[in-house]
C-alpha cells in the first residue's frame, strides 16, 4: 500500500506514517477480502440481472419502427391466403409485403428449440436489413431451391458450415413425397447487425416449402410489412383490417414493437417477478457490505486521532477514508462485473429458451457508476465523521 | 462424553445470550440468510406452481395419442379413420355418455384464439378444446360450476375458471367474437384445479369447419381400463400399419410439457441460488469472525477454566446454525407470505398457449430453504470456530 496513500497525506510524511494506517487494515485483512468478496458477489448476480432482464423484453425494443405484421384476426396459428401479399401491398402506404409462416420442425432433438421460417429470401433480406449475409451466400442461396441460412448463434451452437446438409425433422408439415424428413443445404450463416439481433433463426425457401408441404397449398402463416411513414402506422393498419373485414380470413394488423410486447406480455410477469427479484437481493448485498464497510472505518476513529494529532490535515483524513473505500468498491466490483461479462457472454444458460442473452453495453455504465456510488456512499458518512471529530474525542474513544 | 455434551449446551446457550450487544452485524448476518432463502424459495416456487398444475391435469390412467413426431397437440393431426382405428384397440375402458355405454375415447381439436389479458390489455393465445361427449367421461374431474353444459351442434362455449381469472370477456353470459363467428358464454367449469381450467370448451364438429379443419382433430385421450392396460393398448396402436402415432401416458405427456419451464426456472434459480449463497456465506464469515474477534478474551478465560477445544468449537458453530435456521426460516416464511398462491399466467411453448397457474411454497420447498440456510451457516461459522478453538490461552488472556 504505496503510491497514493502519500498524497493524501500532507508535505513530509513519509512511509512511516502511512504504515502507520495500513497496519490498521491488516488487523482486518479477512474482513476486507471478505467484504470485498461480497462485492464480487453483488456484481456478479448485477450482471446476470440487467442480462435476464433485456432477454425477456424479447427485443421489444429493437423492433423495427417502420415495420408491422399483418396475422389472422383470430390468432397467429391460423393461416392466410398467399394472394393477401399483393392486396396489402396495393394499400396506400405500404412499401413491400413479405409472408413468414412457422415451420416448427425438430432438429435431431426437440430439446433443440430453433425458430424455422418457409421465406422470400430476396424480399425477406430487404425487409430485416440487420441480418447480414454476404452477396456471394446470398447468392447462392437465390440459385439453390433447397438452399437454407441460418443465424451465428445457433450455427455455431450445432457446428455447422455452409455445404452441410441439415435434416429437420416435420412435426406439422410432412414433405408431399413421404417420410417425415425435409434435407435443407445450408448455403448462408448470417451476422446481426446489432447485439440484440436475433441470429438465432432458420431459413428456408418458400417456393420450395408451398411446392413440397403435402396440405395448405395456398396459404402462408402471416406478412411482415413495410410502411413508408412510421407515424402513420395506425392509419395503415386500420386501412389494411378494413380492407379484409369481410372476407374469410380478416386480419389484424400491428407494429412489430407492439406485436413483440404482446409476446412478452404473454410471458407474463414471470421476467418481470425474476428480475424485481434479483434487484431487491443486489440492494440487499449492497446494504450489508456497505455497512461492514463503514463499520471498518469506525472502528478506527482511535486511530483516525492519532493521525490528526500528528499533523494531518481534515481534508487529508477525509481523501485517506474516501479513496479506501472506493478503491475497495473499485477493485471488487470491477472484478464482478468483468467476471459476470465474461459469464453472461458465454451464452444464455437456458440452453436456448432466451434467445437473446448478453450484457448490454449502456449498463456496464451503469454498473460502473454503482461501484462508484456503493465506495462513495458507504465512505462519505464515516469520514465527514472522522474528519469533524476533535483529535482530543477521538484519541479518548476506543 | 457427557461433560462435552453439558460444556457444548452451556457455551452456545451463552454465545446466543451475547448475541443482543451485537445488533448491526447480527442483524446484517439474518438478512443476508433470510433474503437468499426468500428469493431461493420465491424464484423455485414458480416452477413448483406451474408443474402442479400440469400435474394436476395427468392422470395415469388415461392415454395421450398424438401423430407420430408430434411434441405437443399444436403439431399433431388426427384423422378421423385414426380416431376411429385408436378407438378399436384393446384395453379402454367404457363408460355412461349421454345415457349410452360407450367407450371412453375423446378425439380433441386444439386452436388457440386471441384474447385479451386482463393484467396487461394485450392479445394472448387462449386454447379453444373442440370435444365430443365422450370426452367428459374421459376427463372426469371437469365439472360445470356456473350456468350449464354447452348444447351439443351450437355455437357455444364453456370457460375455464382460470380462463376467466386471466382474460377479459370470459363470463358467463356474454359472447366471443371469433373472426366470423360468435360463440355463448354459457357456463364455465373447474377441473381440480388441472390445465383444462385455462381452455374454453366447446363441440369439437362446430369447432372443425369454423377453423378449416375438415374431419381433422389433434390428439385422442382414452379412457383404460387400469393402469396396466396401458401397455398392451400402446402395443395395438403402434404395432397397427394403418397408424402412424405416438402413445404416452397422460402423466408423462403433461411432465414433458413443463419440461421448457422446469429447465428455464431451474437454470435461473441454480445461478441465483448459488451466488446469494456465496453472498451469504461472506456474509456470516464476517458475522462470525467479527464474534469470535470480540471475544477473545471471554473464549480465552473459558479455555482456562478448563473448557475444552471441542465444546469451544462447536459453540460457534452453533451459533452460527441458530443464526442461519432463524434468517431461513423467516425467509422461508416471508417467501410462503409473498409468493404462495400468487396467480399468474404464462406461454407454454409447447403448445403456444397460455397456462393459468398459481405460484407454490410447499411444506418441501420450505424445508429446502431451511436446509440450504443451515449449509450457508456451517461453512460461515467452521472457519471461525477453527480460530476460536486454536487460540493461545495465555497471549488472549492479555488482549
Amino acid at each position: 500500500m504505496g503510491g497514493w496513500w502519500q498524497r493524501a497525506l500532507p508535505a513530509g510524511v513519509g512511509m512511516t506514517r502511512a504504515g502507520l494506517l495500513a497496519s490498521g487494515f491488516r488487523r482486518h485483512k479477512l474482513r476486507l477480502v471478505l467484504t470485498g468478496l461480497s462485492i464480487v458477489v453483488a456484481f456478479l448476480l448485477f450482471s446476470y440481472l440487467v442480462a435476464i432482464r433485456k432477454a425477456f423484453e424479447m427485443g421489444v425494443d429493437v423492433a423495427g419502427a417502420d415495420r408491422m405484421m399483418v396475422r389472422h384476426s383470430v390468432s397467429i396459428i391460423q393461416s392466410l391466403p398467399a394472394s393477401y401479399e399483393a392486396e396489402i401491398e396495393r394499400v396506400p402506404g405500404v412499401v413491400d409485403a413479405t409472408p413468414l409462416s412457422w415451420f416448427g420442425g425438430i432438429y435431431q432433438d426437440p430439446k433443440n428449440f430453433i425458430a424455422q421460417f418457409p421465406v422470400k429470401p430476396e424480399e425477406y433480406l430487404a425487409m430485416y436489413p440487420e441480418f447480414k449475409l454476404p452477396a456471394d451466400q446470398k447468392a447462392a442461396w437465390l440459385r439453390t431451391r433447397t438452399g437454407a441460412i441460418a443465424g451465428r448463434t445457433i450455427a455455431t451452437k450445432y457446428g455447422w458450415k455452409v455445404g452441410d446438409r441439415i435434416p429437420i425433422q416435420a412435426t406439422v408439415w410432412r414433405p408431399k413425397g413421404g417420410g417425415t424428413t425435409w434435407d435443407f443445404d445450408l448455403v448462408g450463416i448470417y451476422d446481426g447487425k446489432e447485439k440484440e439481433t436475433d441470429t438465432t433463426q432458420f431459413l428456408f425457401r418458400q417456393d420450395f416449402f408451398e411446392e413440397n408441404k403435402s396440405f395448405g397449398q395456398g396459404r402462408i402463416g402471416w406478412y411482415a410489412i413495410r410502411i413508408k411513414d412510421p407515424s402513420r402506422a395506425a392509419d395503415v393498419a386500420k386501412a389494411i383490417d378494413e380492407h379484409f373485414v369481410n372476407s374469410p380470413s380478416a386480419t389484424k394488423t400491428e407494429t412489430e414493437g407492439a406485436m413483440a410486447q404482446g409476446f412478452a406480455n404473454q410471458v407474463g410477469n414471470i421476467g418481470l417477478i425474476i428480475v424485481a427479484i434479483l434487484t431487491a437481493v443486489f440492494f440487499i448485498i449492497m446494504v450489508v457490505v456497505g455497512n461492514t464497510m463503514a463499520q471498518s472505518v469506525r472502528e478506527r476513529t482511535q486511530e483516525i486521532g492519532v493521525l490528526k494529532a500528528l499533523g494531518f490535515s481534515n481534508g487529508g483524513v477525509l481523501a485517506l477514508v474516501l479513496g479506501e473505500s472506493l478503491l475497495l468498491a473499485g477493485i471488487a466490483g470491477g472484478i464482478g462485473l468483468l467476471m459476470g461479462y465474461g459469464l453472461v457472454s458465454r451464452g444464455d444458460p437456458t440452453n436456448g429458451f432466451l434467445p437473446i442473452f448478453f450484457f448490454p453495453p449502456k449498463d456496464l455504465i451503469l454498473g460502473a457508476a454503482l461501484i462508484v456510488a456503493l465506495g462513495l456512499l458507504t465512505g462519505l458518512l464515516p469520514a465527514l465523521q472522522a474528519m469533524r471529530l476533535r483529535t482530543v474525542d477521538a484519541l479518548r474513544r476506543g | 462424553m457427557f461433560r462435552w455434551l453439558s460444556q457444548i449446551g452451556t457455551l452456545t446457550t451463552f454465545n446466543l445470550r451475547t448475541l443482543p450487544q451485537r445488533p448491526g452485524s447480527v442483524a446484517a448476518s439474518l438478512v443476508g440468510m433470510a433474503g437468499v432463502v426468500a428469493v431461493l424459495v420465491g424464484v423455485l416456487s414458480i416452477q413448483q406452481g406451474f408443474a402442479k398444475t400440469l400435474e394436476a391435469t395427468g392422470s395415469p390412467d388415461t392415454a395421450f395419442v398424438l401423430r407420430g413426431g408430434a411434441d405437443g397437440e399444436m403439431m399433431s393431426i388426427v384423422t378421423r379413420d385414426d380416431a376411429r382405428l385408436i378407438g378399436e384397440a384393446p384395453g379402454i375402458a367404457k363408460g355412461t355418455v349421454e345415457g349410452a355405454a360407450t367407450p371412453l375415447v375423446s378425439p380433441e381439436l386444439f386452436v388457440v384464439i386471441g384474447l385479451p389479458k386482463k393484467t396487461t390489455g394485450t392479445d394472448a393465445n387462449v386454447p379453444l378444446r373442440g370435444v365430443v361427449p365422450a370426452a367428459f367421461g374421459v376427463h372426469d374431474r371437469v365439472k360445470i360450476v356456473e350456468g350449464r353444459n354447452f348444447a351439443w351442434g351450437r355455437n357455444e362455449v364453456i370457460v375455464g375458471r382460470a380462463a376467466q381469472g386471466q382474460f377479459r370477456g370470459l363470463e358467463v353470459g356474454k359472447t366471443l367474437n371469433l373472426g366470423q363467428n360468435q360463440w355463448q358464454i354459457v357456463g364455465a367449469f373447474t377441473a381440480d384445479g388441472g390445465l383444462s381450467e385455462s381452455e374454453i370448451w366447446t363441440d369439437a364438429a362446430v369447432l372443425q369447419p369454423a377453423y378449416r379443419r375438415g374431419t381433422t382433430y389433434q390428439s385422442v385421450k382414452v379412457k383404460l381400463a387400469s393402469v396396466g392396460s396401458f401397455q398392451p393398448f400402446k402395443d395395438a396402436l403402434t404395432r397397427n400399419p394403418q397408424l402412424d402415432v405416438k402413445v404416452q401416458r397422460e402423466t408423462e405427456f403433461y411432465a414433458g410439457q413443463s419440461r421448457g419451464m422446469t429447465r428455464l426456472i431451474m437454470s435461473l434459480g441454480v445461478i441465483i441460488g448459488v451466488l446469494m449463497g456465496l453472498g451469504a456465506v461472506f456474509g456470516a464469515l464476517i458475522t462470525m469472525y467479527t464474534a469470535v474477534a470480540t471475544r477473545t478474551r471471554e473464549i480465552a478465560t473459558l479455555r482456562a477454566l478448563g473448557f475444552g477445544r471441542v465444546p469451544v468449537l462447536l459453540s460457534v458453530v452453533g451459533e452460527s446454525l441458530a443464526i442461519a435456521a432463524l434468517g431461513g426460516a423467516l425467509g422461508a416464511l416471508g417467501a410462503y407470505l409473498a409468493f404462495d398462491g400468487f396467480e399468474t399466467a404464462t406461454i407454454n411453448w409447447q403448445s403456444f398457449s397460455q397456462v393459468a397457474f398459481a405460484f407454490r411454497v410447499g411444506p418441501a420447498l420450505l424445508a429446502l430453504g431451511v436446509l440450504y440456510a443451515l449449509a450457508l451457516g456451517l461453512v460461515g461459522g467452521l472457519f471461525p470456530a477453527i480460530r476460536a478453538a486454536r487460540l493461545p490461552v495465555a497471549t488472549a488472556l492479555r488482549e
